[in-house]
């Protein structure tokens, strides 16, 4: 009991203190309905457009919601010395880092829906497996988050977290099956597409949301869980040789 | 025992931080490891509280492995590092109310221990401001509070007093002095020794990695008692030949300090006059000269072999760069 109110004071401090600062609101909603938008016009704005376009952008809201914030609730803190009273605490190191990664899984999500909210003005989202799709979302906030986590692990400034994390999500972005299906990569690009968690998130959301999916859900989910534990306990390891010398 | 450390080393790099230091804290008692900066306090604390690993040596907080069950003996202690390491853009009250939330304890009772505090520490009218603009040594105080809110029996105060101003010193020494009285074990690092012979009951000398001598205050100042000193001010504080003075009086011990006084030592009642009067037949003027009583810093210097001005400067000007 006393380490989940640990918890939930570590988590609710940086939702009060980061997540829910008006900077962050507005980014949180103008970033994923400026993806939105773009691409709407680009693809003239049919019915069938909005709902191909929806796991795509669903994808990328995580993917930035998630990591950019990471770089601020932990790479600044360990700068700023407060990370070590965290460290100081007798609450084990697991349960503290999914704490402070908790802010940025829920931003992750709440981003995840804002271009729903827009495509449901705009079409019919009867047909969408929500089933499958909220799943999904979460898994792929949390393995977006472990990234970021990774990356904030990984580094000692802020603006190098940001840069570092570019190097991560644009080639993601580009190679997940997004812009172009992975059929159609170069054959040498084509197993990096599937070294990544976006690649599967974008995948089983494009089956919850048009039905049309190139994995099985069974791999796809799977996966994606995998990459969550792996790239959290990697963190973990990092932060127990970088962080406790 | 509170503490009970043995052979504990941790080296960085090629850089041997902490060499095979060993000390026992009993409960209750006030321990002060005393060294210049860089001497391995920081890294002995460090290692103590489960910020850092040892390489070699074992660690015993209470009746806890504190090497090998690290989070079960952060129950036991309170930490005050060197630098302030609360949240700036949390208030004076929320920082208290957060880092009591650590220790898992439940909303009222935090709530209650904070304002307690607050009130302790003459903080409540900087309750509800933000930590960020807060003085140096209101930071410090909060700091301190943060330590104990959640009333551990042991307590790690590093460099406590480093940076901030006199009048605030002074408060925080006499709050450190009230904590220990109320029985908290406390080890203390501080570069300071006249704070260090204040507070502390007993003492650690620190010095590259290792520790020098281990006594209690009254032990270390004994062989002092036996010592006469006198400090004599020149009207113009510059170098003198001191080996004149050294032929007229062989049994003396003469040595210019920096501060271009003429400090003096012997076995036997010191007679000022004869000195002054030589000093002024040379051409020398004196302004004043004093009896003074031996202090640790003269068991400092001698056992160290660090000039203890000199550490004194060296650590107010990395508190002024902070």
């Amino acid at each position: 009991m006393k380490r989940w109110i640990a918890f939930w004071n570590i988590l609710a401090k940086d939702m009060r203190s980061y997540y829910l600062k008006p900077p962050n609101i507005s980014w949180g909603l103008i970033f994923p309905f400026a993806w939105t938008g773009m691409f709407l016009i680009r693809s003239g704005g049919s019915a069938g457009d909005v709902l191909s376009l929806l796991p795509g952008v669903m994808a990328i809201s995580i993917l930035f919601g998630t990591t950019s914030m990471l770089a601020v609730t932990i790479t600044f803190e360990k700068k700023g010395r407060s990370f070590e009273r965290l460290l100081l605490a007798p609450i084990p190191l697991d349960l503290l880092m999914l704490a402070k990664t908790a802010g940025a899984v829920l931003f992750g999500i709440a981003n995840a829906f804002v271009p729903v909210g827009m495509a449901a003005f705009l079409v019919d989202l009867s047909g969408v497996a929500w089933a499958v799709l909220v799943p999904t979302v979460v898994l792929l906030a949390l393995s977006s988050t472990f990234v970021g986590l990774f990356v904030a692990v990984a580094v000692r400034e802020v603006f190098e977290a940001q840069t570092f994390s570019n190097f991560f999500r644009f080639p993601m972005i580009f190679l997940c099956g997004l812009f172009f299906p992975i059929e159609r990569l170069p054959w040498a690009i084509r197993p990096l597409s599937y070294a990544l968690p976006l690649t599967y998130g974008v995948d089983a959301m494009r089956g919850a949301v048009i039905g049309t999916r190139s994995l099985p859900l069974a791999v796809d989910l799977p996966i994606l869980a995998a990459f969550c534990i792996g790239l959290f306990v990697l963190s973990l390891r990092n932060i127990r040789a970088k962080w406790i010398l | 025992m509170a503490i009970r450390v043995s052979g504990l080393s941790k080296a960085f790099d090629d850089v041997q931080a902490v060499a095979d230091v060993s000390f026992e804290v009993s409960e209750g008692e006030l321990f002060g490891l005393l060294g210049p900066n860089g001497a391995g306090k920081t890294t002995t604390i460090n290692m103590l509280t489960g910020l850092a690993r040892p390489d070699s040596g074992s660690i015993v907080i209470g009746e806890i492995d504190g090497a090998e069950n690290v989070k079960a003996a952060q129950h036991l202690i309170g930490v005050v590092p060197d630098e302030s390491n609360l949240y700036p853009e949390l208030t004076g009250m929320e920082n208290l109310t957060f880092c009591a939330s650590l220790y898992g304890i439940r909303k009222r009772e935090r709530t209650k221990r904070a304002r307690q505090l607050l009130g302790d520490f003459g903080l409540s009218d900087a309750a509800n401001r933000k930590f960020g603009g807060y003085s140096k040594g209101m930071k410090r105080k909060l700091t301190i509070a943060a330590g104990i809110i959640h009333r551990p029996p042991i307590l790690f105060l590093d460099e406590p007093t480093t940076g901030i101003d006199v009048a605030s010193a002074r408060q925080i020494r006499q709050l450190i002095a009230a904590l220990n009285e109320d029985g908290a074990t406390i080890l203390l690092t501080t570069h300071y020794i006249e704070e260090a012979e204040r507070l502390c009951g007993r003492i650690a000398f620190i010095v590259r990695g290792r520790i020098v001598r281990v006594d209690a205050v009254p032990n270390l100042l004994q062989p002092l008692h036996e010592r006469h000193v006198a400090v004599i001010d020149l009207s113009e504080p510059a170098p003198i030949e001191i080996e004149p003075l050294i032929s007229a009086f062989p049994d003396d011990r003469f040595e210019m300090l920096r501060t271009g006084q003429l400090r003096v030592e012997s076995k036997e009642p010191l007679a000022v006059g004869p000195i002054v009067r030589l000093l002024e037949e040379a051409g020398i003027e004196v302004s004043e000269a004093r009896r003074v009583r031996p202090s640790l810093e003269d068991v400092f210097v001698e056992v160290t072999g660090i000039e203890a001005d000199a550490m004194r400067r060296e650590k107010e000007r990395v508190g002024k760069s902070e």
